[in-house]
């Protein structure tokens, strides 16, 4: 071992470390640390906390009898459902359009990062608006529907649709940023020794976004699970039917079944918890790969 | 060969241009476009004194000082306060940090409802926060300000974030050899370099809680004129099968999200330059 040994002061002699000059005062830094805190603290970690005391308040029976319900069980369904369809789909969508902004270069290319952005920045309600307005009864394509016996509105093709609408931007925007910075060097590189189109993007352009891919992915599915404004605008709330699980709890709470309202809560808030691991975990492995690579 | 489009040029050897081209326009024209201007086509079904009446009743009128109102408050509280979170975040070293780091993003991660339902039990007047309140909180706007504080918060932190990590320490430094305190190092050379990433978090806080719903209407107690916010008259039009009504208040509400989202790329813009003359 060939190791340089720096000069350590002795162990008595050790002083603190004189204030550095980029640092707050000491009495500052607690301060602010615990205004931080504090925040955090009745803002967050409360409200979490209180999911899952009031669900389980009425005791363990009572809290497996409200998720166990035939309705909560049903809920449980047409929201797994609405996420296995929104979510592939937009998957799809944001590597489409991730390879299309960060790999060429053509006009109206903000017109369209915009565009891509603009279901974050409508009201979850409006969403849910435009669907009714386009097939609901008194919508655009209403009268033909009924005709022919086809319901999306206050039916599952509604909830899905809105589903789907809320949840675009959430892939694409992960992958177009990382995929901007990676440019497009390996591609080039593969097509100029022969790889097809379809080669280049497994080998070598999907390994290089998996994570931020996942990442997306995860964003993408809470939403979905967790979507009320725009799903609660086109359910028509039928039980049993046409109620995914946060629109189930709304229905428990606002007929006083506060602890089966909790009771599935608890549910979506240990989906949101799981969420943030993931995403934590994921997060730290895109910036590794950053780093490494940089 | 590919034919040039004059519109869209594009010169790479990378193939796949006109298949995403066309599947994004495709999918973005079905599922998001073609939806939302039939919300516009819609209004035009009332003529222009129908659509300022809806537009401008009493009840709608105080809807949006109310949604707009409140939500500039929790926007203005989110940026205080998620500053120093952020910087706590980034500079101070403590145990369960990375633990608050990863708390921070709960907002986004749980459903509207769940926080909705969470609050109000928690706001109400016999609940585990609003029995130690002199003032009522649940129930009164007071309310919708504390859920929208509550899902406004990591926007603000979130977009802060990254540009304290880049800060570096060199500015402060020569700040503080020139002899400024450090208050006055804070103030003059830390905040101005923030300034640009803490108003577009401000801005995006702001634009999430005027649109927002879930959260809200269990809080709010939906009372006409004092707590009923703007989406809430849009569901309760729709309820009234007054669709062109609940259409008119939408475009409004859209009309004031376009200009948002606007003031947020050009204020995005200017960050990205700001960045870029520091690197």
């Amino acid at each position: 071992m060939n190791t340089i040994a720096l000069p350590l002061p002795e162990a008595g002699h050790r002083r603190a470390a004189p204030p550095r000059v980029t640092e707050e005062p000491r009495w500052l830094r607690w301060l602010l640390m615990a205004v931080a805190l504090g925040f955090v603290g009745l803002f967050l970690v409360v409200p979490l906390a209180s999911v899952f005391y009031e669900a389980l308040k009425k005791g363990w029976d009572v809290y497996v009898a409200a998720i166990t319900e035939p309705d909560a069980l049903s809920a449980l369904r047409l929201t797994l459902l609405a996420a296995a369809i929104a979510v592939p789909l937009n998957l799809v969508f944001g590597v489409a359009s991730a390879w299309l902004i960060a790999k060429f270069d053509f006009r109206g290319k903000q017109l369209l990062l915009t565009l891509i952005d603009l279901p974050f920045s409508v009201s979850p309600v409006i969403a849910g608006l435009i669907y009714v307005l386009m097939f609901g009864a008194q919508g655009w394509w209403g009268g033909w529907l009924r005709d022919h016996d086809v319901r999306i509105i206050f039916a599952v093709p509604g909830i899905v649709l809105a589903t789907v609408f809320v949840t675009v931007p959430f892939v694409a925007r992960e992958l177009i940023p990382l995929m901007q910075t990676q440019g497009v060097d390996q591609e080039e590189a593969a097509r100029v020794l022969g790889a097809s189109g379809w080669q280049t993007f497994w080998r070598v352009t999907l390994p290089n976004i998996r994570w931020a891919l996942l990442y997306g992915v995860i964003l993408c599915n809470a939403r979905a699970m967790g979507e009320f404004g725009a799903v609660s605008v086109v359910s028509g709330h039928v039980r049993g039917e046409t109620n995914t699980l946060p629109l189930h709890i709304e229905i428990a709470y606002n007929e006083y079944q506060f602890s089966a309202a909790f009771a599935v809560a608890s549910l979506l808030a240990l989906l949101a918890l799981v969420t943030l691991v993931l995403k934590h975990l994921v997060g730290s492995r895109i910036k590794k790969e950053l780093k490494e690579s940089a | 060969m590919r034919r040039n489009n004059v519109l869209l040029r594009q010169h790479s050897v990378l193939p796949g241009f006109n298949l995403t081209l066309g599947l994004v326009l495709l999918y973005l024209g079905l599922v998001v476009l073609l939806p939302l201007s039939a919300a516009f086509l819609k209004t035009f079904t009332l003529d222009w004194k129908g659509f300022v009446d809806a537009v401008t009743a009493p009840r709608v009128l105080a809807s949006y000082k109310l949604s707009f109102g409140v939500a500039l408050i929790a926007a203005a509280v989110n940026a205080v306060f998620g500053l120093v979170l952020a910087w706590v975040l980034v500079r101070y070293e403590f145990p369960g940090r990375k633990l608050v780091d990863a708390i921070v993003d709960l907002p986004f991660a749980l459903p509207t409802a769940v926080a909705g339902i969470a609050l109000t039990a928690l706001y109400a007047e016999n609940g585990a926060i609003g029995r130690f309140l002199p003032f009522k909180v649940a129930f009164t706007p007071l309310g919708v300000f504390v859920a929208l504080v509550f899902i406004g918060l990591p926007f603000v932190v979130r977009t802060l974030q990254p540009v304290i990590e880049n800060l570096g320490h060199d500015l402060e430094e020569s700040s503080a050899l020139l002899g400024a305190q450090r208050w006055q190092t804070l103030t003059f050379v830390v905040l101005p370099a923030l300034l640009p990433a803490w108003i577009t978090g401000f801005a995006l806080a702001f634009a999430r809680a005027v649109g927002e719903y879930g959260s809200v209407i269990f809080i709010a107690g939906n009372m006409p004129m004092v707590s009923e916010i703007t989406p809430l008259m849009i569901v309760t039009k729709l309820e009234q099968y007054d669709y062109a009504g609940a259409t008119a208040i939408a475009v409004v509400m859209l009309l004031a999200s376009f200009v948002l989202l606007l003031l947020i790329n050009l204020l995005q813009a200017w960050m990205r330059r700001r960045q870029g003359q520091q690197a």
